[in-house]
């Protein structure tokens, strides 16, 4: 194709390649956008969900027409200046063109420092974007009627305290539409991580520390809660499944709930941030009483952690 | 001072001998090797063990634990040092020691299969038994993934225990990791870096050989967890997980930080190398893209590996003498072991993905038959890289509750780090401009890198904004962007460089046809694995989990059909692998590939000091295409001409 | 080496090697306990199951791991698993005899019963609604599956004399124990459910929850419900 003919007869690859190039990148984004865009997971439910998805189609929105050039031009560089057989000659000596590495540099920095502003923007609007923020978090919703919700990870399932009805205990993870909510993440043992597939929240649950995140529910509908940091032999089974009701759905059910768990929550220890399960003053007492001190009978001190 | 015999391959431009003028040696059983590690390996774990029983038993704290992870430590200290001294590492430093004279080791010589079982200071064997060695760990890590998904093709029917599924990701991940550190610098680098910059050896010919012989001590060690349980928290080992789970866990924290020493050393020689033993005009501006990446890779692992070991070290601490560096109710943090692991575990994945870029910029010139684009936009794209790489690490703990106002900042630097891996891309577009492509089975290889690697760096970009990790962080999104440029790339470079350099290295061609069947089965089935897995990702299903949603089941089911199909495409490589070294051997003694590099201007295998006398450099080894061009060495300078240079400044 | 030779090595090594990945394979990593069947005893849509829970056992190469057993339906042996299989749509009658001394609850909320029938359990007879670990030595275990929500604390002996003289062979037949006896309906649709004990009494262990804990056939298993 190329190989024989005189420079002013051989075409004009870069004007091909970026005419090309801008038809497909200018066709395919505003298909992405508007056809797989709504789409694109985690859904709309949460606020922090609609911002990851949000993030996505920007992102996808500069990843398509990046993908699209290079493949293109591999394409066309496999189909123009293939050498044809029994062709044993070289090519060009071309050693750089410093007008296409520069404006290939710019160009990138560009996009990149945009991404990244804009990726900071989204955390600040939009408290966090679910993300965990740890015990200080800085991007908090501007409201007064936060919901506070506890969510404890132990080896290997999960239970929520409300401490806002009394501070009971449960399994069930019922939310309200509408209010922001508060996660306050935390472990009793190893690292686990909480993440509300539909509500777009993630935040590791470590012990001894309050990973706090945000976001509120904007639907109905169910969340799938499964653990996604690897926490030892159950983790694959360690998942729970929630629901978003409305406001006042919740309200009943949360009062609901504080009367009927109240034996229980007498057994619980106060509502805290974290929780050291080694120490257990109550205990300490029965124990010294009854003279047990090892296994038949006892609590993790911090002289031996392995030992009960 | 060290007294050597004359004519020994560790004077410099010392020649080996001529195998028929070599002293009668003793019978192969007796003289050290492999088998003689292997005695004193097991000989080592024998005695280590029994100290590790007699120290801890006067303390009631250790004795409590409930695991005896004390003897086990002591044990694999002592069988890998039971292997060395088998191998005969420690017999000249113990001559020199005692004053005695250290004979010449003679190790490389003779034409059989002994010597790849030895302790040989020639940088031409090690060259090759890491290769053996790093295709052996490959195919072992590749196993384990085909149980993972078998696993994996129903979300309710285990095949497996819970407890067995964990150990089988653990150690696919471990062994993959681990070992994939060391799978360009091993074989290829070690093999062609003196023949790429002129030298007739590597700078520390003992500690490279050191580096490769830890490699087989690390291998076993890891699948010796499998005996004792197995280990459960993954490759990234995080506590307090770790320092919860039963004897198998040694095993992994040890391996590890032997692989970590055996890659550091494996550094400090080819930097040192590279520096120091380039040939007169071998400038800067003249050294193979594949030499740049050496550089760069091995000082990410000089300054990123040594703190792997101190993580590793404090994991065995903790469990064995009950230290509390990562125990949080006695002060210690579960948040210290991230940081440690991952300001080791980001500059590794660059480790990782340097030498593959290394070594397509150093093919693709050669099938183009054009200068590689913008030499020095690629080299300072590496340099970038490795920089970078250092200032990127919490972007892996977006969401453990690390202080939120440090992640805008790494965002801003890991989408800053997607500028120079960028570069890569615009100097194969540039060398690919108006070039006479070849598409030989390098090639293609070097071809498929980029376009998996694309997919690759383009899922890391979306991984750097924050909020979309918070949905992709710890799922299969995560797990398919690290395959593609890991596997996808590197890989994929990884064979490349084989079916190019084989030739060198073992004077024998690989069958044509049978590379190009691996090459489409395994681009084309890579991709089907793969590809689905950024979907299933964000469809919401994490990493190493064996239940899954039941309308994820189609999609997994086709992943691991393809996995298995991928799995026997490495089979038709092992096949065109073993058959062509041992069976068919088609010679090709000279420069088939027609390639400007230095390595290919001597013969194919080269002489054992490589070259008859120092090159003298008087080109670079891109300059296709000039007429004008100088060749790139002269291989017979005239007398004087390298003491000369020596002499003058700034030259050596 | 002549080519025959080189064959001949190189299938030597190749046997070698398949056959160690395949005994690695099929010894240690599909290896599993063995699974107790029910499903043929079901009479009247309801099927009895009996389990104990050991201080010790002298059974394995653990011999200080607590551990679970199942009593085989046929031989009424008590097997050293903790799988099990019942069929579908049945009353799951479970009685689970404690030999082993009380152990603190990490989180009291699992003294709570749930998902029984009647919403308790019967503690040597009598109706019991939750246990108070933290109150006094009275939890030993917990029989917890949560994917039917299903969560038992199961009694302990209280006293001293009883916790320092528990029964120190295995599988127990004396020595002083709680019985607990509770009922659930399985699902119409079959799958496989995981069960484990929630208290951390994996002595020696950081946080207690690493080796019987995490040993699917000591105090961790599962239920495989066969679909009707």
């Amino acid at each position: 194709m190329t190989a024989e003919t005189a420079p002013d007869q051989e075409p004009n690859h870069g004007a091909r390649l970026l005419s090309m190039w801008l038809l497909l990148s200018a066709s395919c984004d505003p298909l992405f956008w508007f056809l797989a865009g709504p789409h694109i997971p985690p859904g709309r439910m949460s606020s922090s969900a609609a911002t990851q998805q949000t993030d996505f189609n920007v992102l996808a929105m500069i990843a398509i027409p990046v993908v699209i050039g290079v493949l293109l031009y591999f394409g066309y560089a496999l189909t123009y200046w293939r050498a044809k057989d029994g062709d044993d000659t070289d090519g060009p000596p071309i050693h750089g063109n410093a007008k296409i590495q520069v404006t290939w540099m710019a160009v990138t920095t560009a996009l990149v420092l945009f991404l990244a502003a804009f990726g900071t923007v989204e955390l600040w609007t939009q408290q966090g974007a679910g993300a965990g923020e740890g015990p200080s978090p800085i991007w908090k919703p501007d409201s007064s009627n936060i919901l506070e919700v506890q969510v404890i990870g132990q080896q290997w399932a999960w239970t929520f305290r409300y401490p806002q009805f009394g501070g009971f205990e449960t399994t069930a993870l019922v939310l309200p539409e509408g209010q922001p909510i508060q996660f306050d993440v935390t472990s009793l043992d190893v690292i686990h991580s909480f993440w509300a597939y539909q509500l777009g929240v993630k935040a590791d649950a470590n012990p001894g520390v309050n990973n706090v995140a945000y976001t509120t529910a904007k639907q109905l509908g169910q969340v799938t809660v499964r653990c996604s940091e690897l926490c030892g032999l159950w983790h694959g089974a360690m998942y729970d499944y929630g629901k978003v009701v409305t406001a006042t759905a919740f309200q009943s059910w949360a009062r609901q709930s504080e009367v009927q768990l109240a034996s229980i929550t007498r057994m619980l220890p106060p509502f805290a941030l974290t929780y050291d399960p080694t120490n257990v003053p109550v205990l300490n007492e029965v124990l010294i009483k009854l003279g047990l001190t090892s296994a038949g009978g006892g609590y993790y001190n911090s002289n031996d952690l392995e030992q009960p | 001072m060290i007294e050597i015999e004359p004519g020994s391959v560790q004077q410099p431009g010392g020649g080996g001998d001529e195998p028929r003028q070599q002293p009668r040696q003793r019978s192969w059983w007796l003289r050290p090797a492999m088998h003689t590690a292997l005695i004193g390996a097991v000989l080592g774990y024998v005695l280590g063990h029994w100290l590790g029983n007699y120290f801890a038993s006067g303390y009631q704290q250790i004795a409590s634990a409930d695991s005896s992870d004390f003897p086990i430590v002591l044990g694999y200290g002592f069988a890998v040092i039971g292997w060395l001294a088998g191998l005969g590492v420690f017999n000249d430093l113990i001559l020199q020691m005692l004053g005695k004279p250290v004979a010449a080791n003679t190790n490389h010589l003779g034409g059989g299969l002994g010597k790849y079982f030895r302790y040989s200071l020639d940088h031409k064997v090690v060259g090759i038994q890491y290769l053996v060695a790093m295709v052996g760990y490959f195919l072992t890590g590749g196993l384990f993934a085909m149980l993972i998904r078998a696993e994996l093709l129903s979300p309710s029917y285990h095949l497996l225990t819970a407890s067995a599924y964990l150990e089988v990701v653990s150690e696919h991940g471990t062994m993959m990791m681990m070992m994939m550190t060391s799978v360009v610098m091993g074989p290829l680098g070690n093999y062609l870096v003196p023949l790429m910059i002129g030298s007739k050896r590597v700078a520390f010919p003992r500690v490279e050989a050191l580096s490769f012989w830890l490699t087989p001590c690390s291998f076993i060690i890891l699948l010796s967890s499998v005996l004792m349980g197995g280990f459960p928290t993954g490759w990234t080992g995080y506590a307090p997980l770790s320092i919860q789970a039963g004897a198998g866990m040694d095993g992994y924290a040890f391996a590890f930080g032997l692989m970590g020493i055996s890659a550091t050393l494996a550094a400090f020689n080819i930097v040192v190398t590279i520096i120091c033993y380039r040939a007169p005009g071998m400038r800067w501006s003249r050294l193979p893209m594949f030499v740049w990446s050496m550089l760069t890779t091995g000082f990410l692992l000089i300054l990123a590996a040594p703190v792997l070991i101190g993580g590793m070290y404090m994991i065995l601490t903790d469990r064995t003498a009950q230290t509390g560096f990562f125990v949080n109710q006695v002060g210690g943090s579960s948040y210290l072991y991230e940081d440690l692991f991952w300001f080791f575990g980001h500059p590794e994945v660059y480790i990782l993905a340097l030498p593959g870029f290394g070594i397509v910029s150093e093919i693709i010139p050669v099938f183009c038959r054009k200068p590689l684009f913008g030499y020095k936009t690629a080299a300072a794209g590496m340099l970038g890289v490795a920089i970078l790489s250092f200032f990127v690490w919490q972007h892996h703990l977006f969401d453990s509750g690390m202080d939120p106002d440090m992640r805008p900042l790494f965002m801003l630097t890991t989408e800053l780090i997607s500028i120079p891996t960028g570069f890569i891309y615009l100097v194969a577009m540039g060398t690919f401009w108006k070039a006479k492509i070849r598409l030989t089975v390098p090639m293609l290889f070097a071809l498929g890198m980029y376009v998996n690697f694309l997919f690759g760096g383009v899922s890391g970009v979306f991984l750097s904004d924050v909020p979309v990790d918070t949905t992709s962080h710890g799922s299969f999104m995560v797990l398919a962007h690290f395959h593609y440029t890991i596997m996808g790339g590197l890989i994929f470079a990884f064979m490349a460089g084989i079916y190019y350099w084989l030739p060198k290295m073992m004077g024998i061609r690989l069958n044509e046809k049978l590379g190009k069947w691996h090459f489409w089965t395994m681009f084309i089935f890579f991709n089907s694995t793969f590809m689905p897995l950024f979907v299933l990702g964000e469809l919401g299903m994490p990493r190493r989990v064996f239940e899954y949603a039941r309308n994820l089941e189609t999609l997994n089911d086709w992943v691991s059909i393809s996995a298995f199909c991928l799995g026997a495409s490495m089979l038709i490589f092992l096949f065109n692998f073993v058959m062509s070294t041992l069976f068919w051997r088609e010679r090709e003694t000279g420069n088939p590939w027609r390639a400007r590099g230095l390595e290919w201007q001597v013969s194919s295998p080269p002489p054992p000091d490589n070259f008859a006398h120092i090159p003298v450099v008087l080109a670079g080894p891109y300059e296709y295409g000039d007429p004008n061009a100088l060749p790139v060495a002269d291989l017979n300078p005239p007398a004087g001409v390298i003491s000369g240079a020596l002499a003058g400044a700034g030259e050596a | 080496m002549s080519v025959a030779a080189r064959a001949t090595t190189l299938l030597v090594a190749v046997v070698a090697v398949v056959a160690v990945l395949l005994f690695i394979t099929f010894h240690f990593l599909l290896a599993q306990p063995p699974t107790e069947n029910f499903t043929p005893y079901a009479s009247n849509g309801q099927v009895d199951v009996t389990l104990q829970t050991d201080p010790q056992n002298t059974v394995t190469n653990k011999p200080d791991w607590v551990s679970y057993f199942i009593q085989d339906p046929a031989t009424k042996a008590w097997v050293h698993t903790t799988f099990f299989e019942v069929p579908a749509s049945t009353r799951i009658n479970v009685t689970i005899i404690g030999y082993d001394g009380c152990t603190l609850l990490r989180n009291p909320v699992w003294g709570q019963v749930t998902g029984t029938i009647g919403g308790v359990e019967y503690v040597n007879g009598k109706p019991v609604k939750q246990l108070n670990s933290w109150a006094g030595c009275n939890v030993q275990h917990t029989f917890t599956m949560p994917g039917l929500g299903i969560n038992i604390p199961i009694a302990s002996p209280t006293t001293l004399s009883e916790n320092n003289n528990l029964c120190g062979t295995s599988p127990c037949t004396s020595g002083p124990h709680m019985t607990v006896q509770f009922s659930f309906m399985t699902p119409a649709h079959g799958g496989i459910f995981r069960w484990q004990c929630i208290i951390p009494c994996g002595g020696g262990y950081l946080d207690g929850n690493g080796g019987p804990m995490s040993t699917e056939g000591y105090m961790s298993g599962q239920m495989e419900v066969a679909a009707s």
